[in-house]
């Protein structure tokens, strides 16, 4: 039986960065990667964008280039999902059957994209946008014009809405809740983001609901709203989460439930084994020390780092600042923080001039900020919110003086 | 082929020669060098790529958004720079590069 010291399962940013961490900080032991998919490691966010405008090539998205893993003496086994664990016997099972044995096992296998459930959803013309096939199906499909229909107004559907209007593609974005980004972000910065993909040419449904899609010959054709109406959609997108995979873990006894539970080494409640990345559920800092997981590379990668030290023996806990990003057209979104419980939120900067940012307050301390096009005062207010800094409300909200001068005397 | 002397923050001194056209921050992370994270895939939406440069040869110009993130930092230095933001071009070299320290 093939045994590793350390097998990692997800070749992800998770699962790469965990690999690369452990030959950094001096383990010496073998460090192995199962990867479900035929790729190697490579990064996801140019998927929505570069790399399905055809401005990068996947070779610029390998987190690194072929070579160096074998470099690193760390094995990469591609085609090679994990369908069960042992934690007794240390083993895993892969879906061929083959049973590989571990010292510490790092879960980092990511979610799967929800995928639609409404009748039609079967027809060709449908996707998800997770991966690399997923964008080369997608782009595959765009060499005529389109009418798409994007079904989630949160960063992946509009991202894939302001490339597919760079095309010259025609695009609604279906919008479940009465405003888009409502998961992530305040109402201004989603009222901000609305307007400006309207003022693109994007068709935004708020409160609307995919009832049902229509084809020909397999072929997906309308899109029928929950209200009745029709849309022709000869490309449909669906950008409505990911469910994250731990069923194994769950199964072989792990707490947890949305996602598998780590504490603040990343060690799940099972002996010598760890989570990280997506399906990681923990008590963050920055979320009032609630249960939360967080799809972003920051924490993808901070918690490979987490877990990496922890199995080397070295130990320190996770206490990254969480940090987002987003390009749409010419808007470079940039957040810090997490605004869960805020109670107020100031604005610098002036919305027509598209160059602002807004800041989330709680008990008068900054607990989070959104930057749009305003990568100044993102630079200055990751600090501030790092140390939940008490601002001055009347000069933070002043865009001409900067936001490290107001601080609350 | 670009020459690039690179120091990691262990203070080794990796010399090697770079393809022109990759950027600065490509060239040094796929060479091996751990310490660039370059976590926004060069995007300059983050500040996890930050070097000093040294070259005898002009640069880019540095962006606003790139002296912005780098105004971030507190390890700014006059000769501070976004490696993903160079562009390895024939005849600039050499080029001297130390990586600056995690934030």
């Amino acid at each position: 039986m093939f045994t590793s010291d350390v097998l990692i399962v997800g070749g992800g940013q998770a699962g790469a960065t965990a690999a690369i961490t452990l030959r950094q900080i001096g383990f010496g032991g073998s460090v192995t990667i199962l990867e479900a998919t035929a790729d190697l490691p490579y990064e996801r966010p140019p998927l929505s964008k570069s790399y399905i405008l055809g401005k990068r090539n996947f070779e610029s998205n390998l987190i690194r280039p072929a070579r160096f893993w074998a470099e690193q003496k760390i094995s990469i086994f591609t085609n090679a999902a994990v369908i069960a664990i042992d934690p007794a016997r240390l083993q895993v099972t892969l879906t061929d059957g083959r049973v590989i044995g571990f010292g510490n096992l790092l879960w980092a296998a990511g979610g799967t994209p929800r995928r639609l459930t409404c009748p039609g959803a079967k027809l060709s013309g449908i996707f998800t946008l997770h991966d690399k096939l997923d964008a080369d199906a997608i782009a595959a499909r765009l060499g005529a014009p389109r009418r798409a229909v994007i079904v989630g107004g949160g960063y992946i559907g509009l991202e894939m809405a302001s490339v597919l209007r760079k095309l010259g593609h025609h695009v609604t974005v279906l919008e479940a809740q009465e405003r888009v980004l409502a998961r992530v972000a305040g109402e201004t910065l989603s009222r901000f983001v609305e307007t400006e993909h309207r003022a693109h040419g994007v068709e935004v449904f708020l409160n609307a609901q995919l009832r049902e899609l229509h084809g020909t010959n397999g072929e997906v054709t309308t899109a029928v709203l929950a209200d009745g109406r029709e849309l022709p959609a000869d490309l449909v997108v669906a950008g409505i989460g990911i469910t994250p995979l731990v069923a194994p873990l769950l199964e072989a006894g792990a707490a947890g439930g949305n996602g598998v539970e780590v504490d603040e080494f990343c060690a799940t409640s099972l002996p010598g084994i760890y989570a990280a990345g997506d399906g990681a559920r923990h008590r963050n800092r920055f979320a009032l020390n609630e249960w939360v997981r967080l799809e972003s590379v920051q924490n993808a990668t901070d918690q490979a780092i987490t877990a990496a030290h922890a199995i080397a023996g070295q130990s320190k806990p996770y206490a990254a600042l969480p940090w987002f990003w987003s390009n749409q057209y010419d808007l470079r979104l940039q957040s810090a923080g997490l605004n869960m419980g805020h109670d107020t939120t100031l604005l610098r900067g002036d919305l027509a001039a598209r160059s602002f940012s807004i800041l989330y307050l709680k008990e008068g301390k900054v607990i989070a900020l959104d930057c749009v096009n305003c990568t100044k005062d993102y630079a200055a207010g990751k600090p501030l919110v790092l140390n939940h800094a008490r601002l001055d409300v009347v000069r933070a909200s002043d865009n001409n003086i900067p936001l490290k001068e107001a601080l609350a005397s | 082929m670009v020459d690039l002397i690179v120091i990691d923050r262990a203070g080794c001194e990796h010399n090697f020669k770079a393809t022109p056209g990759k950027s600065l921050m490509e060239s040094i992370r796929d060479q091996g060098i751990y310490d660039i994270k370059a976590l926004c895939g060069g995007s300059c939406s983050c500040a996890t790529c930050h070097v000093y440069v040294d070259s005898d040869t002009p640069l880019a110009v540095m962006s606003e958004d790139e002296n912005d993130l780098l105004d971030g930092t507190s390890e700014r230095q006059a000769n501070s720079r976004l490696s993903c933001q160079i562009t390895l071009i024939r005849g600039m070299d050499p080029l001297h590069v130390v990586i600056a320290p995690e934030d």
